[in-house]
């Protein structure tokens, strides 16, 4: 297993840049996840690791080794592809032996070698079948078997369980994380699925028109956005933007957003007048008739344990997490409460995320 | 899950299905009889062979096959009497017509010159074929439409409009009545066919299959070798039929181009009408012979050919 290191990574595809100056390091034996809408480079980021692709420029260690023009098959890497690329004339065993083969390595350690990661992924009862009768879970099981297989530095996973149905693709979530507590492999998992990125990852790159918005821990990532789209992309339903206007100085606690006064997390630094937005995720919002935020109620969806209500507002619609037990009519006026000190602040322009003191913690925590 | 309990809009109907097969085998019946026509002659004597009216039931005979594989010469009873017991059913039947057999006929290397060149120039054109059709599916070729057109525009006019001048630079470069110039000859004829269909066949494999393998440590020519290939193997039997059934049946380019050594069976075989009357039944017994071994290679790979005639009609 090795560390990963990624160093102003670029491709261009004739006047298309599809990857711009990424950077990010994968520790050893983390699970990094790249999310992101489809087209927004991910994909391509993958592919250079592995040696699929070229990148116009930039850099790519691998365990400390500068991998960068290196040929796919030097690189000691495993790959697991979207439509999984079982290959169909060969059955289950041979599948899964097909890159030990490509080692030269004796028949009878194959052998051994297979069955051991068969028994890993508890497919060992399907190691004769062919693969095109098997189920979509099996054949994932297939693919990753052999990826396993061949112990490489790493294991690169292309949208792997984007073609399952979602019950099979719930319990491969989970295994899937499994068997990376188990093995601690570096994986590099690309997906499109928020809920996939989140429930997996150690860490999380989320990529948009091949810029890496954020990289940081799926906490991180869903509490201090960076970005308006990484808020946006991020959450079901996404948070929620109100528009305000004016600078910010440092020092400030305390913004006026539809004539309501509203408490945020202290500014930490000084933004000159520009329209601005304040970002508040659904479950932050509570309902409370003294708020002077008004609005009336849209329509609402019960969750179960929650229901998720949409409420009209003078700067559009902000929809609200709250518990499934309040009964709401649609067009009664409401008040809102937003919970101070998980609001997040951003230019509208740039998109970027305001400093503010929820910030602070997470500066500490990376240092600490 | 059965269909039969509701009534589908999509399945045909039980008329439709009736009518589509009262065509079908009349069409079939259209079709083969020539062939059983040609078969059946191949076992007549030359008297029923021109009899008239046509004689449906006849007594079999395998005068036409022995005439076909033999020279004869034309003898009195005297010279025949002469002679001592015959060696088998030819030499007996050859003696009843005041003839002796001379030596072999030509048929038989005409038909090997036919297999080789056939066989040859299907394998050249199929492996070009593959080959390039892999390049042109999975890399980046500069021109690569221009080209492919290129290659498609070499079967736009009718081969005999280049006859004279392939006669010609066959004439200077040696390659008249050669077997390795009627395999050059169609090979190049057959390759843009190869190289069409192929590339079809090989786009629809995905990528990922060569990917992966070069991921797990292959070269790309081993995993071309490993992955895509067997993956081919429908696509490439159909391409090798339909090259085949080109190469074996041509007719006019060999007639030009072969004469002697290198001469294949279909422009051989009308030749026969000629030596000693008009002998029917050798000319139908060649013709029986022609038919088989493309008959043995459709039967062995129909499938393929089935799916190379329907290819690209129903994507998965």
């Amino acid at each position: 297993m090795a560390e990963i290191r990624v160093q102003n990574l670029r491709k261009a595809f004739g006047e298309f840049v599809a990857v711009q100056d990424s950077n990010f390091v994968v520790e050893d034996g983390e699970f990094f996840v790249m999310l992101g809408p489809s087209g927004c480079g991910k994909t391509t980021t993958l592919r250079m690791i592995a040696g699929l692709e070229l990148p116009t420029g930039g850099k790519i260690l691998l365990g400390g080794e500068d991998v960068t023009m290196r040929r796919a098959r030097e690189r000691d890497i495993a790959f697991v592809f979207q439509l999984f690329a079982l290959y169909p004339h060969m059955n289950v065993r041979k599948n899964i032996g097909f890159p030990l083969l490509a080692q030269g390595m004796a028949s009878a350690e194959i052998r051994a070698r297979v069955e051991e990661t068969a028994k890993l992924l508890r497919i060992d009862h399907l190691l004769d079948k062919s693969v095109s009768g098997l189920a979509g879970g099996d054949r994932q099981r297939v693919a990753l078997g052999r990826a396993i297989v061949r112990r490489p530095k790493c294991f690169l996973m292309d949208e792997p369980l984007g073609t399952l149905d979602t019950e099979f693709r719930d319990l491969m979530v989970h295994e899937l994380r499994e068997l990376h507590n188990r093995i601690h492999a570096t994986t590099v998992y690309v997906t499109h699925d928020q809920m996939e990125a989140m429930s997996m990852a150690d860490k999380i790159a989320v990529m948009n028109h091949g810029v890496i918005e954020q990289f940081g821990t799926p906490r991180e990532i869903y509490d201090r956005p960076a970005t308006m789209f990484v808020a946006d992309f991020i959450g079901s339903p996404p948070m929620n933007f109100l528009r305000f206007g004016g600078g910010l100085a440092r020092g400030v606690k305390e913004i006026v957003v539809q004539g309501a006064k509203v408490t945020v997390p202290e500014v930490r630094e000084d933004v000159a007048p520009a329209d601005m937005a304040l970002g508040i995720r659904p479950e932050h919002i509570r309902f409370d008739d003294a708020s002077k935020l008004r609005g009336a109620i849209y329509g609402t969806e019960y969750l179960g344990t929650t229901q998720i209500v949409a409420v009209e507002t003078s700067d559009g619609i902000i929809k609200a997490r709250v518990p499934a037990g309040i009964h709401l009519n649609p067009g009664e006026q409401v008040g809102l409460a937003l919970s101070s000190a998980r609001l997040s602040l951003f230019e509208k322009g740039s998109g970027r995320a305001v400093r503010t003191a929820m910030h602070d913690q997470a500066v500490e925590a990376r240092h600490g | 899950m059965s269909l039969t309990t509701a009534h589908s809009v999509v399945a045909p109907s039980t008329n439709s299905k009736r009518i589509a097969g009262v065509l079908v085998v009349g069409y079939a019946l259209i079709s083969i009889v020539p062939l059983l026509w040609i078969f059946a002659t191949s076992f007549k004597t030359p008297p029923d062979s021109i009899a008239y009216p046509p004689k449906i039931v006849f007594q079999p005979s395998i005068e036409g096959y022995c005439n076909l594989f033999t020279t004869r010469t034309r003898q009195t009873p005297e010279y025949i009497n002469s002679l001592g017991p015959a060696t088998g059913f030819c030499d007996e039947t050859v003696r009843k017509r005041n003839m002796v057999i001379a030596g072999p006929s030509n048929f038989l290397p005409r038909f090997v010159n036919s297999l080789i060149i056939a066989f040859g120039s299907t394998f050249c054109a199929v492996f070009l074929g593959t080959l390039s059709a892999y390049g042109f599916s999975r890399f980046k070729v500069p021109l690569a439409d221009d080209l492919l057109f290129f290659i498609l525009s070499t079967r736009m006019m009718p081969p005999i409009a280049v006859a004279i001048p392939i006669y010609l630079m066959y004439r200077e470069l040696g390659l008249s009545d050669t077997a390795l110039g009627m395999i050059l000859l169609y090979t190049a004829v057959n390759v843009s066919l190869a190289v069409w269909l192929l590339k079809g066949f090989i786009d629809e494999i995905p990528r990922e299959y060569e990917e992966a393998a070069m991921i797990d440590g292959y070269t790309r020519l081993q995993a071309f070798w490993r992955t895509v290939l067997p993956q081919a193997t429908t696509g490439i039997a159909a391409t090798a039929i339909f090259c085949l059934i080109f190469a074996w049946n041509e007719y006019a380019f060999a007639a030009l181009l072969t004469s002697g050594t290198a001469q294949t069976a279909p422009p051989f075989i009308p030749t026969i009408i000629g030596e000693g009357g008009q002998d029917w039944p050798a000319v139908a017994a060649g013709t029986t012979i022609f038919l088989v071994p493309i008959l043995v290679f459709t039967i062995l790979l129909r499938k393929q050919l089935l799916r190379g005639i329907t290819f690209g009609a129903v994507r998965k």
